[in-house]
């Protein structure tokens, strides 16, 4: 996902935090924080992941009066379906997610994140049939453009879905 | 707390619990806080009859930030240089989490001192979940 601005703030990183169920200060506490060795509340290590909020085209995100492929009265908002391929829904599966941290982002730090496209390949699965692999990198650097984290992620897509109904 | 290269061996490993009896409300937590949406994690009536799942599943994310937060209780925080993982199951509701890792190799690096670990993550039934890497810094 390119992101023009992804602020690091303490309350995305307080509420982030809880929802891996991580207890730990210094993702809470900002006067903890001040007496570690990075000086200030910092990100978890999967954090970066959450500029998906601050990404305005993340496709996973229901927008403001467009239609949502999530159910509502019916199982899926969608009116029109739209193409059928790619069993599983919803942009397919996360395959894979590295990242190689040059820093420690922290709290007051301001990323952009750039996508460079990767590689692309296919197997046979032995659940989901065909399995449709593709990459990408992104690259988040901070306020002086020092790169900070990169992150390669691996997409699947599936001809049908990878666990079946009982 | 850092682990210190003078106090660990290769071998050496930690584990724990990341998760127990996961919850469909955590799910919703963490799309609400990733921003990822995706109804697979949070829309039962969608992922059952659209995409044909038996039930909404955990994002993959959430495995790897819950497996992250077992790696950084035992290196210490801000120390990881890398962490990569494959998502190897599903991950559904009602599931208890084991998250485990074990020294592989300790070395030097830019004049600093890096181990690599390698991680894994089990389900109640012994089933992998999450298959990885990390590397962290240590003190000396």
């Amino acid at each position: 996902m390119a992101v023009g601005k992804f602020p690091i703030e303490a309350s995305h990183v307080m509420m982030f935090a809880r929802s891996i169920g991580d207890a730990n200060d210094i993702y809470y506490d900002e006067e903890y924080a001040k007496g570690t060795e990075s000086g200030a509340i910092i990100a978890p290590p999967t954090f970066v992941q959450a500029s998906a909020q601050f990404d305005p085209d993340y496709f996973l995100r229901p927008k403001i009066g467009e239609e949502w492929f999530g159910s509502a009265k019916g199982p899926t908002g969608i009116t029109k379906k739209k193409e059928g391929g790619g069993g599983g829904g919803g942009g397919g599966l996360h395959a894979e997610q590295h990242y190689v941290y040059h820093r420690t982002p922290k709290v007051g730090d301001v990323l952009t994140a750039e996508v460079k496209p990767g590689k692309s390949w296919e197997k046979e699965g032995r659940r989901g049939g065909k399995l449709m692999f593709s990459e990408t990198v992104t690259e988040y650097r901070d306020q002086n453009g020092e790169l900070v984290v990169t992150a390669t992620g691996v997409g699947v897509r599936t001809e049908r879905p990878a666990t079946s109904g009982e | 707390m850092t682990l210190k290269a003078s106090e660990v061996k290769v071998g050496d490993s930690y584990e724990e619990q990341v998760c127990d009896n996961l919850s469909r409300t955590q799910i919703v937590m963490y799309a609400g806080t990733s921003g990822d949406y995706n109804p697979l994690h949070s829309d039962e009536i969608f992922t059952k009859e659209v995409a044909g799942y038996p039930s909404v599943f955990a994002h993959g994310m959430l495995s790897m930030g819950m497996t992250g937060r077992m790696l950084t209780n035992y290196v210490g925080d801000g120390r990881l240089t890398y962490y990569g993982v494959r998502f190897t199951s599903q991950v559904f509701p009602g599931a208890t989490l084991t998250a485990k890792a074990t020294i592989t190799e300790i070395r030097e690096e830019n004049g600093e001192t890096i181990a690599d670990l390698e991680v894994s993550t089990t389900d109640e039934e012994g089933v992998e979940v999450i298959k990885g890497k990390a590397s962290a810094r240590l003190d000396p």
